[in-house]
Parts: C-alpha cells; sequence; structure tokens
C-alpha cells in the first residue's frame, strides 16, 4: 500500500519502526553477539575481561554440577510432562460440554494460573511443609505419612512439580479446551452409530484430532521445563545439597551472586543450544504421530 | 447438550467429579486465606483449625508497619507503575512498527522481519546479562526506566498485531489518503481502533506477565524503595520464612489486583492465550 509520498515517506516508516528497531538492536542483537562473546571470557565486572577461549564450556561440561543439573532437570520432565498432558487434556474434557456454572469452574480452575510464580511457590512452600503441610496433614487422614518433600533429596523436585502441574494445568486445560472444541461433533455421531464406547471415541477420535495440539503443549512444556526458575529460588534455593539446582538458577547465581558473567553466560548458551536442539528434533519426530485433520 | 441427553444420575456425577477437582484446585488458596487470619501462635498448631478460633488481622497490619520489610504499599504503587509503564510501552512500540511493516512496502522489509522472527528463538537467559550490563552502564539500574525499557522490543506482540493489520484491507484507508491525512493520523484514528481486541489481549497478558515477573526485577533493583510486589514477597520469604501468615497475607495482597483485572477482562485473557499463549 502507499500512503505518504518521496522523501517524507521514508521518513515516516523510520519514524514508526524507530522504537521498535533501537530495541532490536539495544536489547536484542547486540546482547546476543555479546553475550556470545563473553561466553569466551573470564569476567567478574571489576577487572577487564579476559578472552579464554572453549574455556567455559570446558569447565562446564566437564563438571559433576552441570550434569546434576541436567540429571534435576530431567527428572523435573519426566514428571511434569506427563502428569500435566493428563490432567490439563481430563480437565478440558470436563469443560467440554454445555451446564450450568461452566463459567464460574474457569475461573477456578484459572485462578492458579493467574498467581504469581513468586506466591504460588510460598503457597506450596507451606503446603509441603513436613509437619504442619496441607499435602502430609491430607494424606494423613488416609494412613499415609508423607515425606519431608522440600527438605529431602529425593523428595524436594517432586514437591516442586507438584507445584509446577497445579500452576500451569488451568493454562494448557484451556489450550486443550480450543482444540477440544475444533472437533466437528460428526466424528462422535458416525461412531455412535457404529456403537462405539465412549473409550472409543476418546482413543480413536478425540486422540488423534487433538495431537496437533498435544505436541505444541509438549514442546512448548519440555522448554519451560528448562527455564525453570522462580519456583526453585524461592522453594529450595536450589536446595537440599543441590538436588533441585537448574540451569536458570544455575546461570542467576552465577552472574548476579558469584560475578563469573563469563561463565554464566556459556551456560546460557548451552540452554539456548538445548531448546535448538529440542525443537529441531520435535519437528522431525511431528511428522510420525501427529494427524491434522482434513 | 450432553447434559440434557443423559440421565439425572450421569448429571449429579459429573457435577460432583468437576467439583472435586476444583475443590483441590482452590484448597491451597482456601489454606491460604486461612493461615493469614491466624495469629502467629495458631498458625503450627494440630489438629488444623480452616477456620481460625480467633480472627486476626495482624498479618496484615504488620505487613505495612514492620520496618526492616520493604513496606507493602510502596512496594504495591512500584508493581503498578512498572506494569502500566511496561503495557504501554509495549503496545506503543510493537503497534506502530507492525502498521509500518504491514501497510508500507519498502525494499528492507523481509530482511527486517526475518532478523525479528530470529530472535525469537533466542531464550530471555542469553540476553538478560548483556542488558542488565548496558543498563548498567547507562546507569539505569534501580530505576523504573531500566526496569521498563527492554519491553521497548516484543517480537511476538509485534508479529500478532502485524497479522491483525494484514488482515483489514487497504480499501479502509484510501478514503482518509485521497483526504490528506498523516500516516500518524491513520495509525491512530483507523489502525488503532480496528485492532482494539487484540491490543486488550496483549495488554491484560502484558500486565499479568509484568507484575508477576520475578527474575528481571530480581537483577535490576536492589533498592528497597524500588522493588516490585514479587521481590517484597521474595524478600519476606528469606527474612521471615517461618511466618507463615505474614507470607500468606503478603501473598493474598499480591493476588487481589491482578484478580480483578480478570474479572473485568476475562474475554481478553482467553484470545490472547489462544492466539499466542502466554509470555512470562
Amino acid at each position: 500500500m502507499y500512503i505518504g509520498k518521496g522523501r517524507q515517506r521514508q521518513t515516516t516508516i523510520m519514524a514508526f519502526l524507530a522504537p521498535t528497531v533501537l530495541g532490536f538492536l539495544v536489547f536484542s542483537f547486540i546482547p546476543i553477539l555479546r553475550s556470545l562473546y563473553l561466553s569466551f571470557t573470564s569476567w567478574d565486572i571489576l577487572q577487564p575481561a579476559e578472552w579464554v577461549g572453549l574455556e567455559n564450556y570446558r569447565i562446564l561440561l566437564g563438571s559433576e554440577e552441570f550434569w546434576r543439573v541436567m540429571r534435576n532437570t530431567a527428572e523435573y520432565i519426566v514428571l511434569y510432562v506427563p502428569l500435566m498432558l493428563i490432567m490439563s487434556l481430563g480437565l478440558a474434557s470436563l469443560l467440554n460440554r454445555e451446564f450450568r456454572g461452566v463459567g464460574a469452574y474457569k475461573v477456578l480452575f484459572f485462578l492458579p494460573v493467574l498467581t504469581s510464580w513468586v506466591a504460588g511457590s510460598l503457597i506450596w512452600r507451606w503446603i509441603l511443609n513436613h509437619k504442619y503441610g496441607l499435602v502430609n496433614i491430607l494424606l494423613g487422614y488416609i494412613g499415609i505419612e508423607g515425606p519431608p518433600w522440600l527438605d529431602h533429596r529425593l523428595w524436594a523436585m517432586p514437591g516442586i512439580v507438584l507445584a509446577s502441574v497445579w500452576k500451569d494445568v488451568g493454562f494448557f486445560a484451556l489450550i486443550f479446551l480450543g482444540a477440544l472444541k475444533g472437533i466437528n461433533l460428526e466424528y462422535y455421531e458416525a461412531a455412535e452409530i457404529d456403537g462405539a464406547s465412549r473409550w472409543a471415541k476418546f482413543r480413536y477420535i478425540t486422540l488423534p484430532l487433538v495431537s496437533p495440539t498435544t505436541f505444541f503443549v509438549t514442546i512448548t512444556s519440555i522448554i519451560n521445563s528448562f527455564q525453570v526458575f522462580a519456583q526453585v529460588q524461592i522453594m529450595t534455593n536450589g536446595g537440599p545439597a543441590g538436588a533441585t539446582q537448574v540451569i536458570m538458577e544455575r546461570i542467576y547465581k552465577y552472574a548476579f551472586q558469584f560475578f563469573k558473567m563469563g561463565y554464566a553466560s556459556a551456560l546460557s548458551w548451552v540452554l539456548f543450544a538445548i531448546i535448538l536442539v529440542i525443537t529441531l528434533v520435535q519437528w522431525h519426530l511431528q511428522k510420525r504421530w501427529v494427524f491434522y485433520d482434513g | 447438550m450432553m447434559v440434557k441427553r443423559t440421565c439425572l444420575l450421569r448429571t449429579v456425577l459429573f457435577y460432583i467429579t468437576i467439583s472435586l477437582v476444583a475443590f483441590f484446585m482452590i484448597l491451597p488458596f482456601l489454606w491460604m486465606i486461612s493461615t493469614s487470619l491466624k495469629e502467629s501462635e495458631a498458625v503450627m498448631v494440630l489438629p488444623i483449625k480452616w477456620i481460625p478460633e480467633k480472627i486476626s488481622f495482624k498479618a496484615y497490619k504488620d505487613l505495612f508497619t514492620i520496618s526492616t520489610m520493604v513496606p507493602f504499599h510502596r512496594a504495591a504503587f512500584n508493581s503498578l507503575v512498572v506494569s502500566i509503564l511496561t503495557t504501554f510501552l509495549n503496545l506503543a512500540s510493537a503497534s506502530m512498527a507492525a502498521f509500518a511493516l504491514a501497510k508500507f512496502d519498502f525494499e528492507a522489509r523481509d530482511r527486517v522481519l526475518f532478523a525479528f522472527l530470529a530472535t525469537m528463538m533466542v531464550p530471555g537467559a542469553v540476553t538478560m546479562i548483556p542488558n542488565y550490563l548496558v543498563l548498567r552502564t547507562l546507569r539505569l539500574t534501580n530505576t523504573f526506566i531500566g526496569l521498563v525499557l527492554p519491553s521497548i522490543y516484543n517480537a511476538w506482540a509485534l508479529f500478532l498485531l502485524r497479522q491483525n493489520i494484514l488482515a483489514v484491507p487497504d480499501s479502509y484507508f484510501e478514503a482518509a489518503i485521497i483526504d490528506g491525512a498523516t500516516p500518524f493520523a491513520i495509525y491512530r484514528h483507523i489502525v488503532l481502533p480496528l485492532v482494539k481486541p487484540i491490543l486488550a489481549s496483549l495488554g491484560v497478558l502484558t500486565f499479568m506477565g509484568t507484575w508477576n515477573d520475578y527474575l528481571w526485577p530480581l537483577i535490576m533493583i536492589s533498592d528497597p524503595d524500588k522493588m516490585t510486589l514479587t521481590l517484597a514477597l521474595g524478600n519476606l520469604n528469606s527474612r521471615w520464612g517461618q511466618r507463615w501468615e505474614l507470607l500468606m497475607a503478603g501473598n493474598l495482597i499480591s493476588m487481589v489486583p491482578i484478580i480483578i483485572v480478570y474479572a473485568f477482562a476475562q474475554k481478553y485473557f482467553e484470545t490472547g492465550i489462544s492466539v499466542g499463549g502466554l509470555k512470562c
């Protein structure tokens, strides 16, 4: 389209783009290059940066800490992703019908999503308290002695996962609900005529037809899992004994508490590489198990 | 439809199921409210009492008075200012660029779009350190401007807006062009009103994302007078980690404004999520 004339037009375009382009250069493009450069240096902010080549990456990949962080994240993903997928799809199926009060129920399920990670984490730090926490008290009612959750090396990560699922399930349920509403009802009517059971309808109609959404949700939630921060920082601060240290928490601590800017930058590039690889692998796998209708 | 067809028993079962799920989802909040209304000594007492024997607002009062702590009303005010500024800057900058990139043909356009798209893949962790460093050089740490400024560039909002502006037929602008309207007048009086719903969705999501953000303010702000609510809560947690009634009262206060925004703009939250997902 043609608005304005000649040189005036040039000025107009530049004026409209100026804030974004300036922001892009100062807060995205140059920082990306600078971060890459920093990752090859040793720098504590006070002394001049010293070029160390690949040293940061060598130390990082050889450190016990990095692999512990990866194991912790793997544990988080293995627990979080399936639990979240099942619960959010289940919740969406419950909400995918017309009934009185559907709006009110939606609000209730959405409340944790509106809550900040800080507030949500504080609530769960209290709920998971060993002796006075609600979870262990409820478990006590049915005769189970609850574990010390956040104070225990083995139970801290599952505790963080519980909090995270509670916080995120409403969000992903809303996304699944959108997908379920998009399914053509004729499929179900045809299946009913053929005498299909509820399970068969779910398994052979619903699941394949929401698979693009399942795929999207899986990628998103795995990528998010690598960037978990506030819940760890608030609930355990990485403890006990490093059992809940994760990569964002490490980047934050190395950069802003230990002032090792170079090493922290190297960590952030490893995170970037991981996210990139996951995205590429999943795009490749997508062809095998995602079914697109029509 | 389904409810009408099935018998009463199934309806009842359905309501029981969904109410149970809802109950467990909001149980943590009920527990939070209950704890916040207790006196210190009544918090860690077994068996638990959902309704405190003596309902006390002491925790709420303490939040605003305990001296070594960030005053909570100050933090709430800071959060409000930062969230509004961020939302405004983000929407203004993104919508202007989106208009230029949607409705003006110029040589470098595709290259600009590609550059923006490419940076969307880079996680915030990569840019966070250099962004802090550049704002530190500019002496903008511990200021709201420094906290807000990076939101001037938001590729995600930009692409979403551009898509919507692209869908507006050119004929909408032609009359205005013939009448000699300036490009800014066209942006202000034709483009913005037309993309209002998407601006509203982006606006509420940005507001909420900023209100709830923790990491970026944690990096940028150390001056107690400039702290946002999430930072104040984080501080409260590290200093008074076992005073649960205090923590839960602070939590509740921090949640109220977002719930109010949600109540008034539920529709926009839902469209925002369905078109682009949540960015926080």
